[in-house]
């Protein structure tokens, strides 16, 4: 019954704006089309010249708005390399973008119809198109550099003595698993994933899995101005390990192992100072969407220094203890040294 | 151009004994309801029963997104008469997350291919390329019903989809596999990822089928004199748009097809190692990315596909109203080569984070803002063209004014996406959003509104009321702005699309009372959306009538037939071109046009 009431309503207001509409234009012939048309056309100008106000005016108010709303400064140099060139791209469209919307606007009220006025017949000219052809090939070419530059930066192999740490994306979290003393992390294979005692099919022939750590938080734990190089893989669908924080992202892809790296240099505690955030965290987010709970694939990383770091992996038990009892446990007596310098490599 | 004229007079004859409905040029018989308005072989017929599908899609993918808009502005409240519509879905008032997905698919789905590709391309390329090349019709009439028929069938499917009981396809428009390959991975990859799939097959030979036709109509049924640089840039707009259209949509079925298979008949194509529902799928070997390349070798020549006929149609309705001749005629020409050769070298833009080599993404990098320069040719000539003009404030060309603004807008954040080094950070989050809803979203439908307004007097005999849209356009233009504008500024702080609830992350959560300002501005430009549609049908039987048969002193040739014209549009012979179409100069007798069937007089030099 509502909808149907809801829906007549709608459709008598659309009846009557028709039916303004309609009275306008008899009104129109009554009056003279052409003048009428010609009083229609100078508020039509003054109108579009108003809308360009309002929009400078919501442009501003928009900044004023977002300001520190937006993401803290970078936590990694890439992460600042990047913000610097997002500044750059910004003032080069915003000039472009500024300069071209008040010519639009500016044109439209200028040579808005007016009476016995002859246009300029003006059908081409080589060298102003020349010229509107050079100057953007020219900035692109610009911004192309600094951004292959930055690519290859971003891209680049990580460094011989980055920690090494898998990150696994299934539906709907995330599974960290780190390599554990012997600093390699053992095979995995999909068939012997098991959600009650092996949630990433580790391979327990592997010796190398035995001393392997799979974080029980969920939390990625970095230690800070130390490179962390992420193996990214996938249980099920794509996923996508999203570091706002770190202006850096990776697909998950099942059957394909990505990675990338990055060096954190703001421990989460300072910056919950920088921020003035008490509850602030690095987060990682899923942007491939995924499934129903694509929105709540939420992990954590902590940004720690090397201390707290050991005293956190000290807590941790390696995967293989933890979920097979009665087997020998793996030595994990003394606590596990984990900056290693070693190439870490996943078999 | 000599064989032009028996090349057309020699189809029409054909066509004229082909046709079922069995009636020359302009010998008028009164046709059945059925031939006429249903299985009708008229292209001005057939654009009209595109149109007015596409409008209906266009309708409900609106309020689609007026529906996940509530959701994603109101998180915390219920809206009772979501229920209604949606039942079980919405029980509540509440979407569940799972139609949260699946509107969002589906929204993309229907915009994208049905209103702005088949409904947009489908309607101007059957209306204006036979009017505007002085053809009598398509080269194939009936494989152009054809066309409007596959595609009809390719609707009723997708309608389908939507009512079955697990809901419709829920993996996003691009449908990514393994998400959309395996039934235990989401409730939409049952039945209506199958019936998505279909119905996509089956778009795909509509388009097919149309764009063939567009291309050999315009190559072939050219009147006399109507030489390739003599026609409208509509035209050679929406030729283009054919040829992407026709060497694209092919990879699109072979994708689709491989993903069929993999859904249903165990082959591993798109499948690896994947442990989903407590256990682990035999597939071996396949590649999840593999799907993405033929996806977006379509997914972008589609971007051009929809940008394309908006920026041809532009540049007439520019033009015409603002009196003047379009400002490099051939510098827009080589521009638009240089879009459509570009439009298949850039897909992987779409793929810098899915772990493909960094190399082969510089060299995509670049071929990518590459396209910004025909581009920035494009808008500096729309300036160009109205510097000086007589600018005439119709709808259709306040429309055309909006599509500069919002292409120059939606097209600079290209600029950011395109460079690898930045998507990083941007790849799917708002900022995405934001760019390609303004640039192929708001500044398509403002191309596609252009030439509604322009045309409709050629199509109905009647103009559309102007009070109402006026109202329309500075309503849609303002809140396009509104809409999207701060959703560029959710995307820099990494807001990630395709989100039900932000409500539990702390670098997101303080977007709240910004999403629900985008969510109210979306719905007002909605319920205004419908204004138009409410316009456009009531015009079309009481809109005020067109009396003279160039009601906008235009000068291409579908001003040259009567007002509204019969199957095989001219009584009598077909005009014969003379020059170019954009000569909007004094002709010496007053007017400020000259049509391209005046003959070129004395001395006078053609263009």
């Amino acid at each position: 019954m509502s909808v149907f009431l809801i829906t007549t309503l709608i459709v008598l207001v659309f009846v009557i704006i028709y039916q303004i509409g309609k009275a306008s234009e008899y009104a129109t012939v009554l009056r003279g089309e052409e003048k009428v048309m010609a009083q229609t056309n100078r508020t039509i100008g003054w109108l579009l010249l108003a809308t360009f106000v309002f929009l400078m005016w919501g442009i501003w108010e928009c900044n004023e708005y977002f300001k520190g709303a937006l993401l803290p400064v970078a936590a990694c140099k890439t992460g600042q390399n990047y913000d610097s060139m997002f500044n750059v791209t910004v003032m080069v469209t915003g000039i472009v973008f500024f300069a071209t919307q008040a010519v639009l606007f500016w044109f439209c009220f200028k040579y808005q119809a007016k009476d016995k006025v002859s246009t300029y017949f003006f059908a081409h000219n080589n060298k102003l198109e020349l010229i509107w052809t050079t100057i953007p090939a020219i900035a692109m070419a610009i911004l192309v550099a600094i951004g292959l530059r930055n690519w290859y930066e971003v891209t680049s192999p990580a460094p011989m003595d980055a920690t090494v740490v898998e990150i696994v994306g299934k539906q709907f979290n995330w599974l960290v698993r780190y390599p554990g003393q012997d600093k390699e992390l053992g095979k995995r294979d999909f068939r012997k994933i098991n959600d009650a005692n092996n949630v990433l099919g580790l391979d327990w022939t592997d010796p190398h899995n035995s001393d392997d750590i799979i974080s029980q938080s969920g939390e990625l734990h970095v230690v800070v101005n130390k490179p962390v190089k992420l193996l990214i893989g996938s249980r099920d669908v794509i996923h996508d390990v999203g570091l706002p924080h770190f202006r850096i992202k990776m697909d998950a892809v099942p059957g394909i192992t990505t990675t990338l790296w990055f060096t954190p240099t703001i421990t989460s505690d300072s910056m919950k100072s920088i921020t003035k955030n008490p509850n602030f965290v690095y987060e990682i987010a899923c942007d491939q969407l995924c499934g129903k709970g694509h929105y709540s694939m939420r992990g954590t990383i902590i940004v720690e220094s090397q201390a707290d770091y050991d005293k956190w992996m000290a807590k941790q038990t390696s995967y293989y203890s933890a979920n097979n009892p009665a087997a020998t446990p793996a030595p994990a007596a003394e606590p596990v040294k984990t900056d290693s310098v070693k190439v870490v490599t996943m078999k | 151009m000599n064989h032009a004229e028996t090349i057309t007079q020699g189809t029409h004859v054909a066509h004229g004994h082909d046709a079922a409905s069995g009636h020359h040029g302009h010998e008028h018989h009164e046709q059945h309801f059925i031939w006429k308005y249903i299985f009708s072989q008229d292209h001005k017929m057939i654009s009209k029963q595109f149109l007015i599908t596409g409008m209906i899609w266009a309708v409900i993918g609106a309020l689609f997104s007026v529906f996940f808009r509530l959701q994603l502005g109101f998180p915390d409240s219920t809206f009772p008469i979501m229920e209604k519509f949606l039942g079980e879905w919405a029980k509540g008032g509440k979407l569940t997350p799972e139609f949260y997905y699946a509107l969002v698919t589906m929204h993309g789905t229907i915009l994208v291919f049905f209103v702005l590709t088949a409904g947009l391309s489908g309607t101007f390329a059957n209306l204006l390329i036979p009017l505007q090349i002085g053809a009598r019709d398509m080269a194939s009439p009936f494989m152009n019903m054809l066309s409007y028929w596959f595609f009809f069938l390719a609707s009723v499917i997708m309608m389908i989809s939507l009512f079955v009981e697990t809901g419709p396809a829920s993996g996003g428009w691009t449908t990514y596999p393994p998400l959309s390959a395996l039934k235990e991975a989401s409730l939409g990859s049952g039945v209506g990822m199958d019936l998505w799939l279909l119905g996509m097959a089956m778009f795909v030979v509509s388009s097919l089928l149309g764009g063939l036709n567009y291309i050999s109509t315009v190559l072939n049924m050219r009147t006399k004199g109507m030489t390739m640089t003599r026609m409208p840039l509509t035209i050679w707009a929406l030729f283009f748009t054919a040829v992407l259209g026709v060497l694209s949509f092919p990879v699109l079925f072979s994708g689709v097809l491989l993903l069929i298979f993999d859904r249903n008949l165990g082959t591993s194509f798109y499948l690896s190692e994947i442990f989903i529902g407590g256990k682990a799928l035999p597939h071996i070997g396949g590649s999840a990315i593999l799907y993405q390349h033929l996806f977006w070798f379509l997914g972008h020549p589609e971007v051009y596909i929809i940008m394309l006929p908006g920026m041809g149609m532009a540049s007439e309705v520019l033009s015409t109203h603002s009196r003047k001749p379009i400002f490099g005629y051939f510098a827009m020409i080589i521009s638009l080569v240089g879009i459509t050769l570009l439009a298949f070298l850039v897909w992987a833009h779409h793929m810098f984070v899915t772990g493909m080599s960094p190399f082969l993404g510089s060299i995509f990098v670049l071929l990518t803002l590459l396209i910004a320069v025909p581009s920035a040719v494009k808008v500096f000539n729309w300036l160009t063209t109205i510097w000086r003009g007589n600018i005439k404030f119709t709808p259709a060309m306040l429309f055309a004014l909006g599509f500069v603004s919002l292409f120059i807008s939606g097209g600079l954040t290209g600029i950011f996406l395109g460079n690898s080094a930045l998507d990083i950070h941007l790849h799917d989050t708002y900022f995405v959003v934001a760019h390609f809803h303004i640039v192929m979203g708001v500044s398509a439908f403002f191309g596609m509104f252009a030439g509604v307004y322009h045309w409709f007097p050629k199509m109905f005999g009647r103009f559309m009321n102007n009070s109402i849209a006026y109202i329309h356009f500075f309503v849609t233009f303002i809140g396009a702005y509104l809409i999207f504008w701060p959703m560029h500024y959710e995307g820099i702080a990494g807001m990630p699309r395709r989100y039900y609830d932000y409500s539990a992350w702390e670098s997101f959560k303080h977007f709240q009372s910004i999403n629900g300002f985008i969510s109210i501005v979306a719905t007002i430009v909605f319920f205004v959306q419908i204004l138009f549609v409410f316009n456009f049908i009531i015009s079309i039987f009481r809109g005020r009538k067109v009396t003279t048969p160039n009601p906008w002193n235009a000068t291409t040739l579908e001003w040259t037939t009567p007002i509204n014209p019969g199957h095989g549009n001219w009584e009598g012979d077909i005009p014969e071109v003379h020059r170019w179409p954009y000569d909007y100069k004094d002709d010496g007798n007053g007017n400020d046009f000259i049509p391209q069937t005046t003959p070129l007089r004395p001395g006078e030099e053609s263009h």
